[in-house]
């Protein structure tokens, strides 16, 4: 298995759009940062045909240490969620999409 | 946030591009995210995030109108979990330890 990074999806630009190697990586860089600032500001992140990242409310809960078992409690928090679309999962056990799904 | 205004911020902020171009700019970078994903590799993008595809084993599932009994194979499911940055900025700033005060002394209210 191995692991993309940056440099590949950059590399990926410069290779289909043809700009600089320089401004690929701005791009991405950008794009990146773009879906971050928009869920930093707890609004929902909607990608057709890839998915939806969200932000999501958890309320206290009191959890425990699992070494010592002492309880904590766990503050109220927003953590990220993903959720794929039916295309993607469907890319990923090499199935064909069906028109109209997104 | 839709891809179609990710597509529209980024021309207005990039005015020497072309629209299509900046259409081909973010369709690439999902396009190539997905295509590893179908390939079984992983995407890792520091302060951002990873993309891996998870295994799921085969199973027996049940019809939930009929609740007749299925096989349900086995598949590749896509997962994302969020690097420590955007998983810091969306919960509004580093992480702070639990704060309590010295032993003994009360925390005046």
């Amino acid at each position: 298995m191995n692991t993309i990074t940056r440099a590949q999806l950059a590399e990926a630009i410069y290779a289909q759009v043809g700009l600089s190697r320089n401004e690929s990586a701005a791009l991405l860089e950008d794009v990146l940062e773009r879906i971050s600032a928009a869920l930093e500001s707890g609004r929902p992140v909607k990608i057709s045909a890839f998915g939806t990242f969200s932000v999501r409310q958890k309320g206290m809960r009191v959890g425990r240490n699992p070494k010592t078992g002492v309880e904590v409690p766990i503050m109220p928090r927003r953590v990220l969620s993903f959720r794929p679309s039916q295309v993607l999962k469907a890319r990923l056990n090499g199935e064909a999409v069906r028109a109209g799904d997104e | 946030m839709t891809k179609s205004e990710l597509i529209a911020q980024l021309a207005a902020a990039n005015p020497h591009l072309r629209q299509p171009d900046v259409e081909l700019i973010v369709g690439t970078i999902f396009d190539e995210i997905t295509n590893a994903l179908a390939r079984g590799d992983r995407v890792e993008l520091r302060g951002f995030g990873a993309f891996s595809a998870k295994q799921r084993d085969p199973r027996t599932g049940r019809n939930p109108r009929t609740g007749e009994a299925v096989e349900v194979s086995g598949k590749s499911v896509p997962y994302f979990k969020p690097g420590k940055e955007l998983r810091e900025r969306v919960n509004g700033g580093p992480l702070q330890a639990p704060k309590r005060s010295p032993r003994g002394t009360v925390t005046p209210s």
